[in-house]
């Protein structure tokens, strides 16, 4: 018979992979409750998470690609910002979902026991099917301007990955932090808008000049975004050391993320 | 095998005060982070003049805190099935929350053998928008059961929650009684070795607060271990063996369920409150005495007083005291200015006021008391935060069995009439007659 020890809170936890395992369904089943409800009682349902894309897609190919002239690395622009634009919205989304998701499961948090990092991961994830719906439009839209992807193709999933990875890890950040602190909630919108015209979505990073292209790898969304770019579009600046260095970003935030919602986690019941 | 399934020991929990209410925003930090070195350091030199023991209330850095829990010990054994009972704000919902892991204790420890499953709210995580079945199924997972076992028990818990019809339709359309019943049948199927209830059967009608028990008592009678809050006196007889009370965060009374229960409800003689504050009084006492015997009964004379200082000049005060069931709902009224005017009370002042009740109807169970504060000069009415428990004892007020909240919460002053036989007038012998309740 499983026993167990309570013990006030304590500054070092490991993170229990094992329960965590334990409870993959719960995982799953927060994950398809809020997607199954997010389109809940819309006239256009799923569609949203096509019509969200390619609205910025057109807003921006006309004011920027048209308009100002922003080079798109001789790649037709709406294929270039729509490439960049869906591992953004990932992105985006999932931050924001998760950065609000142990507020809006406070509920939870207050009456049940569960690993409490199933909450942020579960937000996360819900932010994958809409990227894949989206996805869609994106392949309609090469096969419209007649772009074939090459062999990198398959180093797609690892972007996506380091895409959930960093929303991820700004996620543990900012929803342990908005148990606390709920001046997040507003401060969530203004970062991501800040941070996507710090992302190159709307203009290749080739612009920056290449002594700082690798400092420009600090920000993780701009080595997934150039990952996007050349795995499907075959663009010619190869994310190599500036993707190492938004890797490493990731993996810092993430691990510190993860200390801190550990140590945090232990109080969200009382301070939620 | 263990034959202890809980040992807590010496388990204590600190909530500053405030905590729960208000979260922090970035500006408190800002002000705390320039005013907090001299906070602590007035704190240090008032705590350096060496008191013994640590007061129930205490300071911390950031204002009041208050122990919720205060060196609890108890072992509860493999089978055992334990009350728990005390007044709002004993602590017995935080040691149920730190049983159920939802939140860390401050001090202590409890060891646990066996699975804990908790139901410290019926229908955690319910979603309007799914349907029952759905419902079912993440309101499961979220207790801790596994989908193989949901869909095992799937056809007890809907013919239990009795909502076969329903059962794909969303739960916001469901009324409120097939809500409840469909969050309790969730969670009566829990199969953990220890099952941690706290007061769940407030919800819901009388019937199936029945089926409710009646579930509570089987499950107690497959060997799992039990530890149950509530209120419901009577429920706690019916399904405990022993328990224990708890009063200001530390066991006052414990061992064999009838005397622990016995014991609790004499003390409810005087009962009396911390003090709270409105904006132009401060409330010192709230006492409900029962003048004739040494526990508060139906149709007994009960004082009910209230002890209050005056902020501020009040130039012609006024008090309304009503009695609620733990529902809310209001069962009755008393207003000062409908029996006589009360003098002005100065800045400072402190007066007690209140009324004598001849015969109280209630029945037994839990009550409270509403205050409004006023001053008509002023034309304020000022309502305190606060509603004040009291408990009235089981009484057999018809001569008969004791009677309790299942028979509502008023006794009437009646006799029944004598039975006599009757001959009905020729048009209506063979009419059909409505069967007596």
């Amino acid at each position: 018979m499983p026993s167990l020890r309570i013990d006030p809170p304590s500054r070092w936890t490991s993170i229990d992979f094992r329960e965590l395992w334990e409870y993959r369904e719960l995982l799953y089943f927060l994950t398809w409750r809020d997607i199954k409800v997010r389109y809940k009682q819309t006239v256009l349902g799923a569609a949203w998470a096509i019509l969200q894309p390619v609205f910025m897609m057109v807003v921006f190919s006309l004011f920027f690609g048209k308009l100002a002239k922003v080079p798109s690395d001789g790649i037709p622009y709406p294929v270039f910002a729509f490439c960049a634009l869906l591992p953004w919205q990932l992105f985006a989304h999932s931050v924001s979902e998760s950065s609000n998701s142990l507020v809006g499961n406070q509920n939870l948090i207050t009456k049940v026991y569960f690993p409490r990092l199933v909450i942020p991961i579960s937000a996360v994830l819900g932010g994958l099917v809409d990227f894949i719906i989206a996805f869609m439009v994106l392949v309609c839209l090469m096969l419209w301007y007649g772009i074939v992807p090459g062999w990198r193709i398959v180093m797609l999933p690892g972007f996506v990955f380091l895409a959930v990875c960093t929303a991820l890890a700004v996620g543990l950040w900012l929803s342990s932090l908005s148990v606390q602190y709920r001046d997040v909630r507003y401060l969530i919108n203004f970062i991501l808008q800040f941070w996507l015209f710090a992302t190159p979505v709307v203009y290749p990073s080739s612009i920056v000049p290449e002594k700082w292209r690798v400092l420009y790898g600090l920000n993780p969304m701009a080595g997934v975004v150039e990952g996007f770019r050349w795995a499907l579009l075959g663009t010619t600046t190869t994310p190599g050391l500036m993707l190492l260095v938004s890797v490493a970003v990731v993996v810092v935030i993430l691990c510190g993320g993860l200390y801190y919602f550990r140590r945090m986690e232990q109080q969200f019941a009382d301070i939620v | 095998m263990s034959e202890i399934a809980i040992r807590c020991e010496d388990l204590s929990k600190r909530y500053a005060l405030g905590q729960r209410e208000r979260y922090r925003l970035l500006r408190d930090v800002i002000s705390e982070a320039a005013f907090g070195p001299i906070v602590r350091l007035r704190h240090s030199l008032r705590s350096s003049n060496g008191n013994g023991g640590p007061p129930i209330k205490s300071r911390s850095k950031s204002g009041q805190s208050i122990w919720a829990l205060k060196d609890v010990s108890f072992e509860v054994k493999r089978g055992e099935i334990v009350g728990i009972i005390g007044r709002n704000g004993a602590g017995k919902s935080t040691l149920l929350k730190i049983l159920s892991r939802i939140t860390k204790p401050t001090k202590g420890h409890i060891e646990i053998t066996g699975r804990v499953g908790s139901l410290l709210e019926v229908g955690t995580g319910f979603h309007q928008e799914l349907s029952g079945r759905e419902n079912i199924y993440l309101n499961a997972a979220i207790l801790g059961m596994r989908k193989f076992e949901v869909a095992r028990k799937f056809d007890e818990i809907v013919a239990f929650a009795e909502i076969d019809r329903f059962i794909d339709t969303p739960v916001k359309r469901y009324s409120s009684g097939m809500y409840v019943r469909l969050a309790f049948a969730v969670a009566a199927h829990l199969e953990t070795e220890i099952l941690v209830v706290d007061e769940v059967l407030a919800v819901g009608d009388a019937q199936f607060q029945k089926k409710c028990l009646e579930k509570l008592r089987q499950v107690g009678t497959e060997g799992r271990t039990i530890l149950f809050v509530s209120h419901n006196m009577s429920a706690v007889r019916g399904i405990c063996e022993t328990g224990f009370e708890l009063s200001e965060g530390q066991v006052t009374n414990s061992g064999e369920i009838n005397s622990v229960i016995d014991r609790y409800l004499a003390k409810t003689i005087r009962r009396t409150f911390a003090q709270v504050e409105t904006p132009s009084f401060i409330v010192n006492d709230v006492i409900v005495t029962a003048l004739g015997s040494d526990v508060i009964k139906t149709f007994e004379e009960v004082e009910l007083k209230v002890v209050l200082t005056a902020k501020e000049d009040i130039g012609d005060p006024g008090l309304y005291i009503a009695i609620l069931t733990t529902e809310n709902s209001r069962i009755a009224g008393l207003d000062f200015k409908d029996f006589c005017k009360i003098p002005p009370i100065k800045a400072g002042e402190s007066v007690e006021m209140g009324f004598l009740v001849d015969e109280l109807p209630l029945l037994g169970g839990t009550y409270q008391l509403e205050i409004h504060l006023k001053d008509m000069h002023c034309h304020k009415i000022e309502r305190v935060g606060t509603l004040f428990q009291f408990d009235v004892a089981e009484t057999s007020v018809y001569g008969g069995r004791k009677l309790d909240a299942w028979f509502g919460s008023v006794g009437l002053r009646a006799r029944a009439l004598q039975t006599t036989r009757v001959t009905l007038p020729l048009e209506n012998q063979n009419a059909p007659v409505d069967q007596p309740a």
